[in-house]
């Protein structure tokens, strides 16, 4: 597979324009930033598929497209479908000599958010990484439903206030934990499995980049600050995203072939949760006297888990 | 290169394996199904084929019917041959998808083996399926027996695959009496069938890297409406190339479609209009009344559901004899008159007779309509005629156990 070098940002940044700079999308939203890197990363040709959500709606209103490749979205939750059908495709015409370029590769890639890859979608992503096709499915996880203003979904983190899991008079916010989607992935076997960020975006397009050299099913689960949901200033992206993976809120790792487990990323000074909650309007009411042990709580589980992490890496099996 | 499958003149096939057979002469690119009574033996003889080389193309068993539809929209845009078969709650599972692969103008054939939709939960065939479709998008036709469900089929490909009408095609079979009854099957040669067939053309080919194409975009208020609008055109625009496509099957089989089936209608006074497996049950009831009670019974059977055929269902009851037209709907009306009553009492509005039309609801879950029910329906439609005003009420229930139900009387003030 052909790999554009990645020397600097700005060169990296400017280098590919598969996806068009115009597009609908707030300003400082992360997800631009990660398709741009996915696209950056390869010279090979996308067919890119799209769940419903902020990502579809933002670059494909008629008559105008964002996208400078081959791209399709059908419903909320089916882009891992249309993406791996159309792979199935690809391997038909190929066999069958039908191909306009056979010899060009190709590469298949879903995108969805966390409402759509751990909610709505989730037996449609479950049964693609069942059957083994080879694609790779992105997970823009910004912990909501943003696009239709806010809701909770099973990727919103304990304590955050959305508009259906509000934080009141008799409420924190959301009460649950954060299902554990790269740990479902990693279970289904794929031979790749990873969660990044694009403040590290060495990282982050070299991740990519090992998704789409591996042949099979590929998931990757890439943190998404949402300056309209986590409210926070949106020059501020950047920065609120460092925040998440130097406090271990998003630990940056990958899981090969269901197992084998390496830690990307360990901050040189780990910084306390409350330096992450308190940059962000979403967690706002934690930092009330009542709510005070729902930090610890926030806290206790990013240590648990980080040991469980470091526990697996040192494992090797 | 996929095997031949050497074929008799003359195969004893049910209607699942008619299509499943039509669907492997089709050489198709992908298929992405999920099984489900009775449509199943369609997906298993197709997974037979791909097992013993008979197939080239992929076989993708997803995780659910909504799976299967979605798999179809994703590779039909990635340029090739997309098939898949269902029935009943599959195929509502699959409602959301059926929109969007029709909006999206993407030329999928669905053999449908139609079943009732629960609740309760039933296997057996009512056209319950086949109603919750007719608004999707889809062209919707009808085979009767197995033979059709073979010829139908491959006439599908041809239709929706056309370039000017690119649009998906479900193909119908009525669950058991025609999916699991095997009958004489005249089938054609493999080359005979792909040559009718032919090769498919890609439009919009997600895999033509040379010209990139966005599937799926999205319209609000500005544009919504001009797409609906332009969709529903190539819908009706299709009823010329099912023609064509119907003559040219015609050319080389001898065996001749309409979109609307018509039997002795010549003289009729009275007629049926029910679509299925029971119309050769009503025409051989047609028969015999006429042989032996002198009755002019005539029996109309659109065949092509969508796009509806309003024009020819007019024709086919624009006779000066006829007098009383009953329309049976095989499928629970929820709360209104059955849908082929409303569309073909719409029909016959604008004929000079004007019959008395009348509904009756029929065979839900799979209840069995035989040829003396049709007959007591076709005597009650004299009776109508020599009475000169409906003397039931308009809707009623036929074979169903209990009191009499029905509803609506004729004004005759």
């Amino acid at each position: 597979m052909a790999i554009t070098s990645i020397k600097n940002l700005k060169e990296f940044s400017t280098n590919n324009d598969r996806f068009e700079g115009a597009h609908l999308l707030c300003p400082g939203c992360a997800h631009s930033m990660i398709v741009r890197e996915l696209m950056n990363c390869t010279d090979d040709n996308l067919v890119i598929a799209s769940n419903t959500g902020c990502l579809e709606v933002s670059t494909a209103v008629y008559p105008y497209t964002s996208w400078d490749t081959s791209w399709i979205h059908i419903g909320f939750e089916n882009a891992a479908t249309a993406a791996s059908c159309a792979e199935s495709m690809y391997k038909a015409r190929k066999k069958k000599g039908t191909l306009p370029d056979a010899d060009a590769p190709v590469k298949f890639v879903a995108f969805g958010g966390d409402g759509s890859t751990y909610d709505i979608g989730f037996q449609w992503l479950s049964g693609a990484m069942e059957r083994g096709h080879d694609f790779t499915y992105i997970c823009l996880d910004n912990e909501n439903y943003a696009n239709t203003g806010g809701q909770r979904s099973s990727a919103t983190p304990v304590g955050a206030h959305t508009s259906t899991a509000q934080a009141g008079s008799t409420s924190y916010g959301k009460k649950q934990k954060k299902k554990d989607m790269v740990a479902i992935m990693a279970a289904h076997g794929a031979p790749y499995v990873a969660q990044l960020a694009p403040n590290k975006w060495k990282s982050m397009a070299k991740g990519f980049q090992k998704a789409l050299e591996t042949e099979g099913p590929c998931f990757i689960n890439t943190v998404s600050a949402c300056t309209t949901e986590w409210k926070f200033d949106p020059k501020d992206t950047i920065n609120v995203t460092d925040l998440a993976t130097d406090t271990l809120m998003f630990p940056i790792y990958e899981i090969i072939d269901g197992h084998e487990l390496n830690i990307l990323y360990r901050p040189k000074n780990i910084l306390k949760v409350e330096d992450y909650l308190g940059a962000q309007g979403r967690y706002r009411h934690l930092f009330k006297s009542e709510n005070k042990h729902i930090i610890e709580r926030i806290q206790k589980d990013i240590d648990e888990k980080w040991e469980f992490l470091q526990r697996r890496e040192e494992a090797r099996i | 290169m996929a095997k031949e499958f050497e074929l008799n003149d003359v195969e004893v096939w049910d209607g699942n394996y008619a299509a499943s057979q039509a669907l492997r002469q089709a050489q198709i690119d992908v298929v992405a199904a999920y099984p489900i009574t009775p449509s199943t033996p369609i997906v298993e003889g197709y997974g037979a084929y791909v097992a013993n080389g008979y197939v080239d193309g992929e076989f993708v068993m997803v995780e659910s019917e909504h799976g299967a539809m979605s798999g179809c929209v994703g590779a039909a845009a990635a340029g090739g041959r997309v098939a898949t078969a269902t029935s009943s709650q599959g195929f509502a599972l699959m409602a959301e998808v059926l929109y969007q692969a029709s909006g999206m103008r993407l030329p999928i054939v669905m053999t449908v083996v139609n079943r009732a939709l629960a609740s309760p939960l039933n296997v057996r065939g009512d056209h319950s399926d086949m109603y919750l479709g007719r608004d999707s998008g889809w062209i919707q036709i009808d085979a009767f027996n197995a033979q059709e469900a073979y010829d139908l089929a491959l006439c599908a490909f041809r239709i929706g695959e056309h370039k000017d009408v690119r649009l998906p095609v479900m193909m119908h079979q009525d669950g058991f009496t025609t999916s699991h009854k095997a009958q004489n099957v005249y089938p054609l040669k493999d080359s005979v069938a792909y040559k009718f067939v032919g090769d498919f053309v890609p439009v919009d080919d997600m895999l033509d890297f040379s010209r990139p194409v966005t599937h799926g975009a999205q319209t609000e208020e500005d544009w919504h409406y001009e797409h609906k609008a332009k969709q529903h055109k190539a819908l009706m625009d299709s009823r010329t190339v099912i023609d064509d496509v119907f003559a040219e099957f015609k050319e080389i089989t001898g065996r001749e479609y309409k979109r609307v089936e018509s039997y002795m209608m010549e003289d009729a006074e009275v007629a049926l209009v029910l679509l299925g497996s029971s119309v050769e049950t009503a025409v051989l009831a047609a028969k015999q009344l006429r042989e032996e009670e002198g009755l002019k019974v005539g029996v109309v059977a659109p065949r092509c559901f969508r796009p509806f055929p309003y024009d020819l269902v007019r024709e086919a009851l624009d006779v000066p004899s006829l007098k009383s037209v009953c329309c049976l709907d095989k499928s629970a009306p929820g709360g209104a008159m059955g849908a082929l009553f409303n569309e073909v009492s719409a029909a016959a509005y604008s004929t000079k007779a004007r019959p008395m039309m009348t509904n009756y609801i029929y065979g839900l879950g799979g209840r069995d309509f035989a040829v003396d029910e049709a007959k007591r329906i076709m005597r009650e439609q004299k009776a109508h005629a020599d009475a000169g005003h409906i003397t039931t009420d308009i809707q009623q229930f036929s074979g169903l156990r209990g009191p009499k139900l029905g509803f609506f009387k004729t004004r005759r003030d």
